[in-house]
């Protein structure tokens, strides 16, 4: 699979191509622990009251007189006021919250309509003056200049120019369609986005919803704000039939995949990526929204069904290695090795056997024996590892094949902490008679090293081998006699 | 506290300036006692425009962080918020404001200031809320470029990348050009505009329109930029995907520099006084601020890495040498000498300890396998080899479940060097990292596709060699000790972006034509007539300043590639570097992905 690792080196080192080593790499080294050890030194010399660095840094790390630096020092002298008050809070707050509430029945969107009226404003701060309440009476503070605006005539140009400068404008005096797109052609000329929003917000408001959508198709740039301001504020009804009258099917199926990340309840969940196979995906990803629908179905049946036998008790596999999570909403590679490592002996017929996992998503080979063995390995069922890699012929004669290669076999088994003799039976079974010796050096397995040497007839290796064995032991006897004959 | 804004060629102090000016007037409209709650993402950019000791001086008390709930006590009469335009941040406000004591008195007076711009869209939504009126002013605070060092300019708009080339939206190109117009009008009007790309098209055409409209703007400064280069972050997909192999570089990808501020792991910080050995070693990281106020850091930067050690072990050796001194100081002269150096002879000291230690964290994983591994994939797409089939080591880092960036990076820098990838390694690549980390990054998958990250091969043709030869993006020469060619930067590989701001300014892009075609957008040059009196008579020798604005996002590397330049000798330009964000592949990646959390509001 992967080039070897010897096989890279040469590589390297023959090939025009310059990797970031470090060529010398024990100078370099010695070179920062020399400047580390200058550091060192000097500290004995020099008085150390003020050792930190150029600007005074809290240990923190914020620079001391730092914005933020500044707001944990002036929040934190609040707190402990702040939680004898909680209990006045709630009861205050209850009644208080329900006040914005009128507030939001009249038109929202006046923030565009002249400001001398404001009808709703004055029953508002009425409401409020009963209660005495001040600083709800909002717009009568407001300064006089803004009142000013909207009086006037302005021409679109001058209307966007005003919002530019952020300025309120009225844009209720644009009736017409014909002015109505002359203001929006005025605002995408313009470049500003915040206004090409508050146009679209007033066109949305006052344009038949075909007509918009007419207009828009041939108005790239402001397509894509609207675009992006209905995902932003949530419309998603308004969104889908926008993109399905642009036949942005592809973009509709998406977006609407998307809002299952919105449902927690794993069953709604289930159901609603059921509905999510028919849209129109590209054939490819029809496979994938297929294949998440199938996987979240099994998770549901599987989890069900194990965590009774969890609670139950009565399966060994669970007691003694207790489930971490659920399996709910994982990947597919993680269910496979979950799957691996509770249920590896079951049928095929039942939803959580490995080898129906396999057979119903069409998992590689690789993948599947990739995590077949890192879930045996991690239960030290050296027996199922075996078996992963011995094919019979039709004589009945047994072989070691690994689709993934013996090396990975080895490191996978490495990092799961097996015992040498288990080890050394993979180290054997690499081709590759430099990796071979590497990776046996590299994990002590004396009778490869041995053994290979002893193939390649090389004495000197296999002499200067000897030290690395312990006296004595049945490994350096074994040298000796290989270099005896 | 900002005299490094003043080091380089172009004086960014006056900038800093401007911008705590507008701050103070805006501070100074709400009279009396205030209390500021902040958007805690703003807190990083201000902190380079002002301490919190300018704000207490216009009787800013309290400061607290934006979050739902009742706002905390504080006796102050105003009470102001700091936020960026975001519908999630008003229904915090909206809380806020509607469990506000309306018993309480006095009263507390409400206020906004939007960074940068105000948001119709907003105020909107504050209105749904019913709480638009309670707030008496409702302003913005133009911070669109913050000077970050002596040559750095930045808008650090996070998703402006993600604006521009996945939703069309430009509103953060108008912030460009706004910051543009605020440039000009400090430090006069840019005779000449370069471009390439979609995006720079359209800033030169609105700094054009805005210059026609407000006629005010024409201003008697005397030019300090000879020249504008306007270039689109997807000109250059490539760059941000490889590794940095600088030192600010790899800080930045192995710990994310924000803000100039790094946090790093608090072992290798451990305190140095020995008396205080009880003391329970540092849990927090350590925050460390870089820019080039710092002499030593200033110095390397920008070098490769594998050029640090010698420098440090260099600057060791003096600073030893002068400590050695004392013993040689016999006179009371000679003797005060050496005391009134020991101030900046402590900070050098001081530095070198951080860098040095910075320098060992930073080794510990380039010197891993799993780096060499993955740097020899990069460097072997970017020199052309095995683009076009699935590649091995991916593949075993999909099955090892490496993170999802760590993969995007890499298939994508595949995908960008193949000039995109055949149908079927695609599709092998996709189906690998929708089964092993989910089918909801089908979604990511996407945006990377619309973005022209990931995609498939459509032309059958695969422009990126002629690109990679005709630029010499690969050079097998390379010198990391004295490097002679800014593709020191990568080890090998020259960043295009900066290429193509080589080329220009000597010999110009009229003898690339060709591969200028070959990359998105168009090209364009601008002219803006300057008053007569205002045009430049160059002193012989004088060396031009071009400002680069990278639209999208420039990384670390980019920038030492532009310094690189600015100091060749015979180079004949200085250059000051603006973008949207600074970036590196990491977080360029996560602004891509698609959110999988649902936002809680």
């Amino acid at each position: 699979m992967s080039r070897a690792r010897a096989d890279e080196e040469e590589y390297w080192h023959s090939s025009k191509f310059r990797a970031f080593t470090f060529d010398d790499e024990d100078d370099e080294l010695s070179q920062l622990k020399e400047s580390k050890r200058a550091v060192n030194s000097l500290r004995d010399i020099v008085d150390d009251d003020d050792d930190d660095d150029l600007e005074r840094v809290s240990w923190s790390g914020e620079p001391v007189g730092s914005i933020s630096w500044s707001i944990k020092e002036t929040a934190s002298s609040n707190t402990s006021s702040l939680e004898g008050r909680d209990s006045s809070i709630q009861k205050g707050s209850s009644s208080y919250a329900a006040l914005p509430k009128q507030a939001s029945s009249y038109s929202l969107s006046s923030l565009f309509k002249g400001r001398n009226k404001l009808p709703s404003f004055q029953s508002l701060s009425d409401a409020f003056s009963d209660t005495g309440v001040k600083n709800y009476a909002p717009e009568l503070r407001r300064p006089k200049a803004e009142y000013k605006d909207y009086s006037s005539d302005w021409s679109p140009k001058d209307t966007v120019r005003r919002m530019q400068r952020g300025k309120v404008c009225s844009l209720e005096r644009f009736r017409s369609l014909q002015d109505k797109l002359m203001l929006l052609d005025e605002a995408v000329a313009g470049h500003d986005g915040n206004v090409i929003t508050a146009v679209l917000i007033f066109l949305k408001r006052t344009l038949r919803r075909e007509i918009l959508f007419r207009e828009l198709e041939v108005r790239q740039v402001a397509l894509c704000h609207l675009i992006h301001f209905l995902k932003e504020t949530g419309e998603q009804k308004l969104l889908l039939d926008l993109l399905r009258f642009l036949d942005r099917t592809e973009e509709v199926a998406l977006s609407q995949y998307r809002e299952h990340l919105n449902i927690q309840d794993v069953e709604k969940r289930k159901e609603f990526l059921k509905g999510c196979i028919g849209l129109p995906f590209s054939a490819e990803d029809t496979s994938h929204i297929q294949d998440h629908y199938t996987l979240l179905e099994r998770q549901i049946i599987i989890e069900a069904n194990d965590r009774h036998l969890e609670t139950a008790g009565q399966s060994e596999i669970f007691r003694k290695y207790p489930r971490k999570a659920s399996i709910l909403n994982m990947p597919l590679v993680t269910t496979l090795f979950y799957s691996c490592f509770y249920h590896y002996t079951e049928a095929e017929g039942t939803f959580s056997s490995p080898t129906n996992l396999k057979k119903t998503f069409k998992i590689p080979d690789k993948q599947y024996v990739l995590t077949a063995l890192a879930a045996r390995a991690k239960l030290r069922a050296w027996d199922d590892v075996d078996a992963l890699f011995t094919t019979k012929n039709w004589l009945g004669y047994t072989k070691k094949k690994a689709p993934i290669g013996f090396h990975r076999v080895v490191e996978i088994l490495q990092r799961n902490n097996a015992p040498v003799q288990v080890l050394q039976e993979y180290v054997r079974l690499v081709e590759d008679v430099e990796t071979r010796l590497n990776l046996a050096t590299k994990y002590k397995c004396h009778d490869v090293v041995i053994e290979t040497y002893r193939d390649l007839k090389d004495r000197i290796q296999l002499t200067a081998y000897k030290c690395k064995v312990e006296r004595g032991s049945a490994e350096e006897e074994k040298i000796n006699s290989i270099l005896n004959n | 506290m900002a005299a490094h804004l003043s080091s380089g060629r172009v004086n960014l102090t006056a900038l800093r300036e401007a911008g705590r000016r507008e701050l103070r007037e805006f501070l100074d409209k709400c009279a009396g006692s205030k209390a500021i709650v902040w958007d805690e993402y703003l807190t990083g950019p201000f902190g380079l425009i002002a301490q919190y000791s300018l704000l207490k001086e216009h009787e800013v008390e309290k400061m607290f962080t934006l979050k739902p709930g009742r706002l905390p006590q504080a006796d102050v009469k105003n009470i102001i918020f700091f936020v960026r335009p975001k519908l999630e941040l008003m229904d915090i406000i909206t809380d806020n404001v509607l469990r506000e004591d309306r018993g309480r008195s006095p009263q507390r007076d409400f206020h906004i200031l939007f960074v940068p711009r105000r948001s119709l869209l907003c105020e909107q939504w504050l209105k749904e809320q019913g709480v638009l009126g309670s707030f008496i002013h409702r302003e913005q605070y133009s911070l669109d470029l913050i000077p970050f060092d002596g040559d750095l300019l930045s808008m650090e708009s996070e998703s402006a990348f993600k604006e521009c080339y996945l939703e069309s939206d430009q509103t953060s190109l108008y912030h460009a050009a706004k910051g543009l117009m605020t440039l000009q009008a400090l430090y006069g009007t840019i005779p000449q505009i370069f471009g390439k790309g979609e995006c720079a098209r359209h800033v030169a055409n609105m700094m054009i329109r805005m210059k026609r409209e407000f006629p005010g703007s024409q201003n008697s400064i005397f030019p300090v930029f000879d020249t504008l280069l306007l270039l689109d972050r997807n000109v250059d997909l490539l760059t941000p995907l490889a590794t940095q192999l600088t030192y600010e570089g790899l800080i930045d990808e192995i710990y994310g520099i924000q803000n100039t501020y790094v946090k790093l792991p608090p072992e290798k910080f451990a305190p140095k006084k020995q008396g205080e050995g009880g003391k329970d070693l540092p849990t927090e990281p350590k925050k460390l601020q870089l820019n080039s106020a710092e002499e030593l850091y200033a110095e390397i930067r920008d070098k490769n890495f594998n050029a640090v050690g010698s420098v440090l072990s260099k600057k060791a050796k003096i600073i030893s040498a002068a400590f050695e001194e004392r013993h040689h100081a016999k006179t009371v002269g000679e003797i005060k000498q050496f005391v009134s150096q020991l101030p900046h002879m402590q900070a050098a000291r001081s530095s070198l300890a951080n860098h040095t230690s910075i320098a060992e964290l930073i080794k510990d994983i380039t010197t891993s396998e799993d780096f060499f591994d993955n740097l020899t994939v990069e460097q072997e797409f970017m020199s052309g080899i095995d683009t076009d089939k699935v590649n091995n080591y991916i593949e075993d880092c999909i099955a090892q479940k490496h993170p999802l960036i760590k993969i995007l990076r890499l298939v994508c820098l595949q995908s960008v060097c193949n000039s995109g990838l055949k149908q079927k390694v695609l599709d092998y690549y996709k189906r690998e990292i929708l089964q092993t980390y989910g089918y909801e990054h089908i979604l990511t998958l996407n945006n990377l596709e619309k973005a022209g990250l990931l995609k498939p091969q459509t032309s059958g043709r695969n422009n990126y060699p002629t690109i990679r030869k005709t630029l010499r993006l690969w050079m097998d020469d390379v010198n990391e000790q004295n490097p002679n060619d800014i593709s020191y930067v990568y080890s090998g590989y020259a960043p295009l972006s900066v290429r193509l701001a080589q080329l220009l300014a000597r010999p110009g892009w009229r003898s690339i034509e060709e591969v200028l075609k070959m990359l998105p957008g168009p090209h364009f040059e601008e002219r803006q007539q300057l008053p007569t009196g205002l045009q430049k008579k160059r002193q012989h020798g004088e060396n031009r300043v071009t400002l680069v604005f990278f639209l999208g996002g420039v990384t670390y590397a980019e920038i030492a590639a532009l310094r690189f330049l600015s100091q060749m000798e015979d180079g004949g330009t200085e250059y000051v570097i603006a973008t949207t964000k600074l970036i590196n592949g990491t977080t360029w990646m996560k602004s891509l992905m698609e959110k999988l959390e649902p936002v809680p509001f």
